[in-house]
């Protein structure tokens, strides 16, 4: 796992109050994680904060899964 | 008009003295104050330093850290003292109808810890907005009504009601208006207040509102001895489940005591100031009384608004007389806050609360902190000075009053079938 995943797994953890052994990387936020639309949110304001970067509305729309958190961060995060 | 009669089945409080119904009676009767140094911020720079604080509360041994995470200070005591409540209450999904349940639930401010937090953290930022998408539902007040209800499947009657320092009696009577009128069966009514913050301290500190007695914080609220010096921030949670007689009854449930009345005012004076010869407070105990059907001469204990400020106390005082007349020299009053300080919206319910355990176990809580008369009050009043006193409770009156002018009173009575 990269350095971004294991990272990003935490965020979900300790947001969403899951177990670790839940957040594959093909967990829906809302229909595996339990997850709102504004725990989605608070999420995505996570990722930013953690890889201080920003992430637009459209491409937030567009994360619903743990793999495509992953896969966006590790392509966009500094 | 016959109107129905209404009952309290079921009581939960977190207190500055107490995070149950039964601690919290044990030490007012005891005459424990609640008062402390400030622990839940660097207060070093504050006029006021200590608080009425409760103790020991951890979110966590009540809900999962996720919830509690979602959830200001003041709706966590709500979820909490509520829980206590509709437990005591017996309530559950077979013996009630749920769509018949309401809440009714006040605070005075809400969550304005959450709202101090959200608003520093930008503007410490850059400019750019990243605001909790939990922020304003964890802020607004009505949400400790919308969260109960959400906890326990309450689909009836659900808002909140605002008057300040008057809003938990607010509550109570617009509870019991609902109930009389058969909009319910079951009303879960109370307050919450916790806002011993930066904002809550500095701002009730700016008004010159409260003691700075920090060099003696358990003996500096004192209601009606001559040296008081403002009121004590307090934080606390009080629940209580009203019902509809008959329903209760059907049911089996336990009945603590009716509330048979429940009168509001306003002063029409002047912001934060109460009127100087106590109008608007004569006319809701009058209000209160009539609404009861009562006589001034069948109440015999008050519970007051006392605060400990140098205005407030003489001017209900006053009004005390006024209303009373000569029964009033036979009355017991106190003023509970001596004890748990002033907790805003939460007061008016905690007190009732107070009222409720005087009406079942006859005993009257004491003002404590008195060391010396004040002139301006009439020594043949009882203030029921520094220990408890015994006495047959038939019936009890609460007073409180709120900045804006709002006065609420609310009436408590012996259950007789």
């Amino acid at each position: 796992m990269s350095d971004i995943a294991i990272r990003v797994k935490k965020i979900i953890v300790d947001k969403l109050g899951v177990d670790e052994a839940e957040v594959t990387n093909e967990a829906s936020f809302t229909n595996d994680l339990g997850a709102d639309s504004l725990d989605t949110v608070e999420l995505i304001m996570e990722f930013e904060k953690e890889f201080n970067i920003s992430i637009p509305d459209e491409q937030a729309e567009t994360i619903t899964t743990v793999g495509q958190a992953v896969a966006y961060l590790e392509e966009h995060a500094k | 008009m016959q109107t129905k009669r209404i009952v309290v089945t079921g009581i939960g409080a977190l207190t500055p003295i107490g995070n149950n119904v039964e601690t919290y009676w044990n030490n007012l009767i005891n005459g424990v104050s609640g008062a402390d140094m400030i622990t839940q911020f660097d207060a070093s720079k504050f006029k006021t330093r200590f608080a009425c604080e409760i103790k020991g509360f951890d979110p966590t041994e009540f809900m999962d850290r996720k919830e509690a995470r979602k959830l200001d200070r003041f709706a966590q005591i709500a979820l909490v003292a509520s829980d206590q409540a509709v437990l005591d209450a017996g309530i559950t999904k077979e013996n009630v109808d749920h769509d018949r349940v309401g809440v009714i639930f006040a605070s005075g401010i809400g969550g304005l810890t959450t709202f101090t937090e959200e608003v520093t953290n930008f503007v410490h930022g850059d400019g750019t907005p990243r605001f909790n998408p939990f922020f304003i539902p964890k802020m607004i007040l009505d949400i400790a009504a919308g969260q109960i209800s959400m906890k326990h499947g309450f689909r009836g009657p659900n808002y909140a009601v605002v008057s300040a320092c008057a809003s938990s009696t607010n509550a109570i009577i617009s509870a019991m208006d609902n109930l009389k009128l058969g909009k319910a069966d079951i009303i879960i009514t109370g307050g919450s207040e916790a806002v011993i913050g930066i904002a809550g301290m500095g701002g009730f500190n700016a008004m010159k509102a409260m003691s700075e007695r920090n060099d003696d914080p358990k003996t500096a609220s004192r209601p009606y001895d001559k040296d008081r010096d403002g009121f004590i921030m307090g934080e606390a949670s009080g629940v209580l489940v009203l019902e509809e007689l008959e329903h209760a009854i059907r049911r089996g449930a336990k009945i603590y005591c009716e509330v048979v009345g429940g009168g509001a005012t306003a002063d029409a004076y002047h912001l934060t100031a109460p009127h100087p010869e106590g109008l608007g407070a004569r006319n809701v105990m009058n209000a209160a009384l009539r609404d009861a059907g009562m006589q001034a001469n069948e109440i015999d204990y008050i519970n007051t608004h006392g605060t400990s400020t140098p205005l407030g106390d003489i001017a209900e005082a006053k009004a005390i007389t006024e209303v009373f007349g000569e029964h009033a020299y036979h009355l017991n009053i106190s003023a509970t806050k001596s004890m748990t300080g002033h907790c805003l919206g939460a007061a008016g319910v905690i007190e009732a609360i107070a009222c409720i355990q005087t009406v079942i176990h006859d005993i009257i809580p004491p003002t404590i902190n008195h060391f010396t008369d004040d002139p301006d009050l009439d020594p043949r009043l009882n203030f029921t000075f520094n220990k408890a006193q015994k006495r047959v409770v038939n019936a009890a009156l609460s007073n409180t009053f709120g900045f804006g002018g709002h006065n609420a009173c609310v009436i408590v009575k012996k259950y007789k079938a």
